[in-house]
């Protein structure tokens, strides 16, 4: 059902947890619907120079927060805005079709962490 | 790695008595049993041994079984066979909220082609059809009353009695889904006061593709897949042959084997659950805590999703079943554990073990092993549980 790469991000998920005093802090989803994400970033000098989350949801929601976390790390802001959920979901060799809403969900988190980020540090 | 397979309600291998007495009927025993020459006469010689092993099964006369290619196929045939035959006298169907598919589509079905009204009961925090709520809903127009026996979800046995009761008051028929019950707790369609009742091969260790239906003697049913004169014209197309001698031998096995199995997984159960509920925090247990299946436990867990915790548990070896609505392939909330009450977000955490003989206390106590930690590890990952943990709503 789900590609090697996926249950490989799934056993092992890069970057998980929290940072407590992160730059930017984005949370999509809904338990309710079954999946939640919350991003959070710390930047400098316009890079991501950490990148934490936590995923409340299967493991595609899990995979992919955990591949988008690695696609951000290090990025600048502009490049890690463009990291889509085509983009995840083929970094993790695809996913079955009535999971692909969950990669929607990673790309979403963090793009309201950069969001927020940008909207505390605006001169 | 030990596989312990815990999903048994989700499929459950073909014994080996079963397989060996099924093999014959694949080649030497090929007949069609409507063939009037010997090769043909025998196979259905053995096709009437097995009606009369599985309505023993259930208390009933072999003439009142009738072979389906499955348990929804039987549920399909009760329901619509019962309810087009009658519907001179009205059409009003009642089913209860957390019934299977078959049932569920089946009085929608009714609804939307052939002007039936459907009820669809809600139960109790357990599962259990009130019987007066159901007195309530009967209609002069009702002709069928359809509640499970028991549900493979929560595990709940329903007052049956309590409910044919109600229904035979009212002159209405009663039919049960007896899919999760029948093999396993001890089944006499006069004393449970059903009309009609369900079984399933599968879930007796029978082969997949068979199934049967109970009707009580005198009830009409318009034929659900319309053909020659097999089933005494009530269900066309050849016979399935391997899987009626297959049906029928795990029938007789599991009525031989009912009491002492019963009493086996109930130990089993009773075990996990206790293990699970002191080990594992924020925990609640779903159906029924007494009124229950013998072989079945289940769980929702506080602020993880199901579908992680089974592949979490399944690379330990451990297989087991979730309503989650991340499993399901329509992305759905199980209406199972919505009709009783659990908070969406806490369906999500759905765990559900189903035993058979097979498992041992040992398996249980390997589960009791892996699963606190693969929990807390899911949890380590959630914002929810972090919300839930730092006191603020989930």
């Amino acid at each position: 059902m789900y590609s090697p790469i996926v249950m490989d991000h799934f056993n092992n998920p890069r970057n998980i947890g929290v940072i407590e005093d992160a730059d930017g802090f984005g949370e999509v989803g809904n338990p309710v619907c079954g999946d939640m994400m919350s991003f959070y970033i710390k930047v400098q000098d316009n890079v991501i120079t950490d990148i934490k989350y936590q995923t409340f949801g299967c493991v595609a929601a899990i995979a992919v927060s955990s591949i988008v976390s690695e696609m951000a790390k290090g990025k600048t802001l502009e490049e890690a805005k463009k990291i889509s959920k085509k983009a995840a979901a083929e970094a993790l060799g695809g996913l079955p079709q009535n999971k692909m809403h969950c990669s929607n969900l990673g790309a979403e988190a963090l793009a309201l962490a950069i969001a927020d980020y940008e909207r505390k540090h605006q001169n | 790695m030990k596989t312990i397979y815990m999903d048994h309600a989700g499929a459950t291998p073909v014994r080996p008595e079963v397989l060996s007495a099924m093999l014959p009927y694949f080649t030497e025993q090929f007949g069609n049993p409507s063939a009037v020459y010997d090769l043909g006469s025998a196979v259905k010689d053995a096709i009437e041994e097995q009606r009369a092993k599985v309505a023993a099964l259930v208390g009933a006369e072999a003439k009142n079984i009738i072979f389906t290619s499955s348990g929804a196929e039987a549920n399909n045939l009760a329901i619509k066979g019962v309810c087009l035959a009658l519907q001179h006298k009205g059409r009003h169907v009642i089913v209860s909220g957390i019934e299977h598919h078959s049932v569920l589509n089946a009085a929608r079905y009714l609804e939307k082609f052939h002007d039936f009204e459907a009820t669809f009961l809600p139960v109790d925090r357990y599962g259990q059809v009130d019987p007066e709520r159901l007195a309530k809903a009967l209609t002069p127009a009702t002709v069928l009353v359809s509640i499970q026996h028991a549900s493979n979800e929560i595990g709940t046995v329903q007052r049956l009695t309590e409910l044919t009761a109600v229904c035979r008051q009212a002159g209405v028929l009663f039919h049960t889904d007896a899919i999760a019950t029948a093999g396993v707790i001890p089944i006499d369609v006069k004393a449970l006061g059903v009309d009609l009742l369900t079984i399933n091969g599968p879930a007796l260790a029978g082969p997949k593709g068979i199934g049967a239906l109970y009707f009580r003697r005198g009830i009409r049913l318009v034929p659900q897949i319309h053909g020659g004169i097999q089933e005494d014209g009530r269900r066309g197309g050849t016979e399935n042959v391997p899987g009626i001698i297959g049906m029928g031998r795990a029938a007789e096995l599991a009525r031989h084997e009912l009491p002492e199995r019963a009493a086996y997984l109930q130990k089993l159960r009773d075990r996990l659950i206790t293990g699970v509920l002191t080990e594992v925090p924020e925990v609640v247990f779903t159906g029924h805590p007494e009124q229950r299946l013998p072989g079945h436990a289940s769980f929702c867990f506080e602020g993880i999703e199901g579908e992680a915790l089974l592949f979490m548990l399944s690379r330990q070896g451990i297989y087991a079943n979730t309503g989650s609505a991340c499993a399901s392939k329509a992305l759905k909330t199980s209406p199972v554990l919505c009709a009783i009450g659990i908070r969406p977000d806490l369906a999500q955490g759905s765990l559900v073990f189903t035993f058979s003989t097979t498992n041992t206390e040992a398996e249980v106590s390997a589960v009791l092993r892996e699963l606190p930690p693969a929990v807390a590890k899911l949890r380590s990952f959630s914002p929810v549980w972090r919300k839930r943990a730092a006191g603020g709503a989930a």
